[in-house]
């Protein structure tokens, strides 16, 4: 196991999950009561553990042949986007309104992804424009034709 | 001939203006690189909820029949294909585009599109209520290996791997059973109270299809798109009318290839549009001129995948097993107004399924009209910033998750399996047979149970779900579908080898 690389441990990171997941599928299944309602489950979790471990298996010994991982170059470029829309979707699209929070995450992910220079005003300009643009849309079409009532909570 | 009498629906105001507003919409979004036919339908499910079944079936179809269309369009003049089904597109359209022929090449693309779809949907209009009325004599068993059948095929088919495939398939089945079970009323793997309704399956769709594409688009970092747009010069549509005319061999080799290629489930657009090109340049005599800009090149192509979208929905409205993603969204468009598939459809709402193939058609004539004269400002969409659709797509997904249910258990659903998905797709897991296993599931269990009870109160198990003809030769199909997969997965080493991993 000396020749581990990256994308090999994340291979058995990611299949280990998998693994895990479906033994406790497997174990909820067959242990849970009443039993009559967990027929089905027992069926799709045997194979679904079988499979499972078999990639797990499969990824420890190296012999994946499919799926190029995450790079750290990619994994460091998908962060600061990942932590935004997750804040965003679990907290503050409820703990601040959805309109407010969108428009918050939106300007940060764009100020976050632009190629266009951070020091020039005119790109903060139109991040600001678009973000405005884009928050119209989504009220007109939300709120006015779709009717969608949206958390407000502290603001808009 | 019943969909003659739906003709007249599909030209009221509301429906018209639906059709119109899908095809252009569709044909923006789709040459909208990392936009995907099946996340452009899916992120418009939600704003069908307040349509009627006919009215947001006919927003979805146009959606899928232009946005595969669409696709075409930075395929030729960015060199970037909208979606997988336009990669055939690209080999010739974008060679032809840079040498002055980017119109010329459009033009042959809508062209062919709207031949191969037209017809496409014809078999869609002749073989559905045929099939349809043979569904009938299906019972539970059947029925359970049918739901697995249409699984196991796309885990096996679509995916890179097999074992990976039929897991993202029991993945699916798994999710599928979350929540309360609808016979004894038990609850069933629910580890957080926002699974309690179990995992709603429009929320689970702009998850699975949209998140992964966001977060792909954070993974490129701070980059420009970098694609320079070609300008297209004027050309005559009455030459490319003739042109295509004269390259009937192609478009007949494109249109059939689409078609047969659409009724198996699980193969999509892209083989469609490879195996046409492939097959018209064998049996071409001017094999030689492939690759360098030739007109066949992109006529097979364009007439191929946009072909296989009316079959597609064959196995759908039959037999309510999509056949594909997208057929997979389509039904969730379905389910939403109550509506089943099968023979319950052709019944009980002929208005809907005729009013909706209908649209199809007329919207495939809609689509080569306006691809024509949106195909400029959809090139200049292409250009937007990876960064502001990533945005745009984000937000859409939030609030189009929540407006399903106003819940935001649907919403963070939503974000974990769209978070979860992109992380399993880059270790070779695959969101097609995934959605199948979720779509599916409830079918399968409910026939399963089903089944099982008549089971137990004749023969018994074993004789009611293996015995009989249909339900061998459907067993056989899915033992068949993974052991060519398999044996076509170790013989062609078409994957990133081992060492290439390890590198």
């Amino acid at each position: 196991m000396s020749d581990l690389s990256l994308p090999r441990i994340q291979h058995i990171a990611a299949s280990g999950v998998v693994a895990a997941v479906g033994i406790w599928v497997t174990y909820v299944s067959y242990t849970q009561q009443p039993s009559e309602a967990f027929l089905f489950p027992r069926l799709i979790a045997t194979i679904f553990v079988v499979l499972a471990i078999w990639t797990f298996i499969k990824a420890c010994l190296g012999w994946t042949k499919v799926g190029n991982g995450i790079t750290t170059r990619q994994f460091t470029n998908l962060l600061p986007g990942l932590v935004v829309a997750l804040i965003y979707i679990f907290w503050a699209a409820k703990g601040l309104g959805f309109y407010t929070a969108t428009s918050i995450a939106f300007f940060i992910l764009l100020s976050l992804y632009d190629p266009a220079p951070h020091a020039a005003i005119k790109s903060w300009v139109k991040r600001a424009i678009v973000t405005a643009c884009f928050m119209v849309v989504m009220y007109l079409l939300f709120a006015t034709l779709l009717k969608v009532y949206t958390p407000r909570e502290i603001f808009f | 001939m019943e969909f003659i009498f739906y003709f007249g629906d599909v030209f009221t105001p509301i429906n018209f203006g639906l059709l119109l507003l899908g095809t252009i919409g569709g044909l923006i979004l789709g040459a909208t690189p990392g936009l995907s036919p099946t996340m452009a339908v899916a992120l418009l499910i939600p704003f069908t909820f307040q349509l009627e079944a006919a009215q947001g079936l006919i927003l979805l179809g146009a959606a899928y029949t232009s946005t595969v269309a669409g696709g075409a369009v930075s395929a030729i003049l960015l060199k970037i294909p909208g979606a997988p089904a336009n990669i055939a597109t690209t080999l010739d359209g974008h060679t032809m585009a840079k040498n002055g022929q980017g119109a010329k090449a459009l033009q042959l693309s809508f062209l062919a599109s709207a031949v191969g779809g037209v017809f496409g949907v014809l078999l869609l209009i002749f073989l559905t209520p045929v099939l349809a009325k043979w569904a009938l004599a299906f019972g539970p068993s059947h029925l359970f290996w049918l739901a697995i059948l249409g699984v196991t095929v796309i885990g096996t088919l679509d995916s890179k791997s097999v074992v990976k495939g039929l897991l993202s398939g029991c993945i699916g089945l798994w999710l599928a059973t979350i929540g309360f079970d609808d016979i004894m009323g038990a609850q069933r793997f629910i580890f957080h109270p926002a699974l309690g309704g179990g995992i709603n399956i429009i929320a689970a769709l702009i998850g699975l299809f949209a998140i992964p594409q966001v977060i792909t688009m954070f993974a490129k970092g701070r980059v420009a798109s970098g694609a320079e747009v070609i300008e297209v010069q004027k050309h005559s549509v009455v030459d490319a009318m003739k042109e295509l005319m004269r390259n009937k061999r192609a478009m007949g080799i494109g249109t059939i290839t689409g078609s047969i290629i659409g009724l198996i489930p699980g193969v999509g657009g892209q083989i469609a549009g490879l195996v046409a090109y492939d097959q018209s340049k064998k049996f071409s005599p001017d094999r030689d001129k492939f690759g360098t800009g030739h007109p066949e090149g992109v006529i097979a192509a364009e007439a191929a995948n946009n072909a296989m979208v009316g079959p597609s929905l064959v196995p759908l409205l039959t037999l309510s097993i999509p056949g594909s993603p997208t057929a997979a969204v389509l039904l969730g468009g379905l389910l939403i107004h109550g509506i089943f598939p099968g023979t319950d459809l052709f019944d009980n709402h002929p208005d809907v399924a005729w009013t909706f193939i209908n649209s199809m058609l007329i919207g495939q004539i809609l689509m080569c009209i306006f691809g024509l004269y949106v195909a400029g400002m959809a090139a200049k969409v292409a250009r937007v910033p990876q960064s502001i659709m990533a945005a745009i797509v984000l937000g859409l997904a939030v609030f189009g998750s929540y407006s399903v249910q106003s819940s935001m258990g649907d919403v963070y659903v939503m974000a974990s399996l769209g978070v979860m998905m992109y992380f399993l797709e880059r270790f070779g897991f695959s969101a097609a047979p995934l959605v199948l296993g979720l779509i599916l599931g409830p079918i399968a269990e409910a026939n399963f149970i089903q089944g099982s009870m008549i089971a137990n109160a004749t023969d018994g198990l074993t004789p009611y779900f293996f015995g009989g003809t249909l339900n061998i030769f459907l067993i056989a199909v899915v033992i068949l579908s993974v052991l060519y997969s398999g044996y076509m997965e170790l013989r062609s080493r078409r994957y990133t080898s081992k060492e290439e991993i390890i590198a």
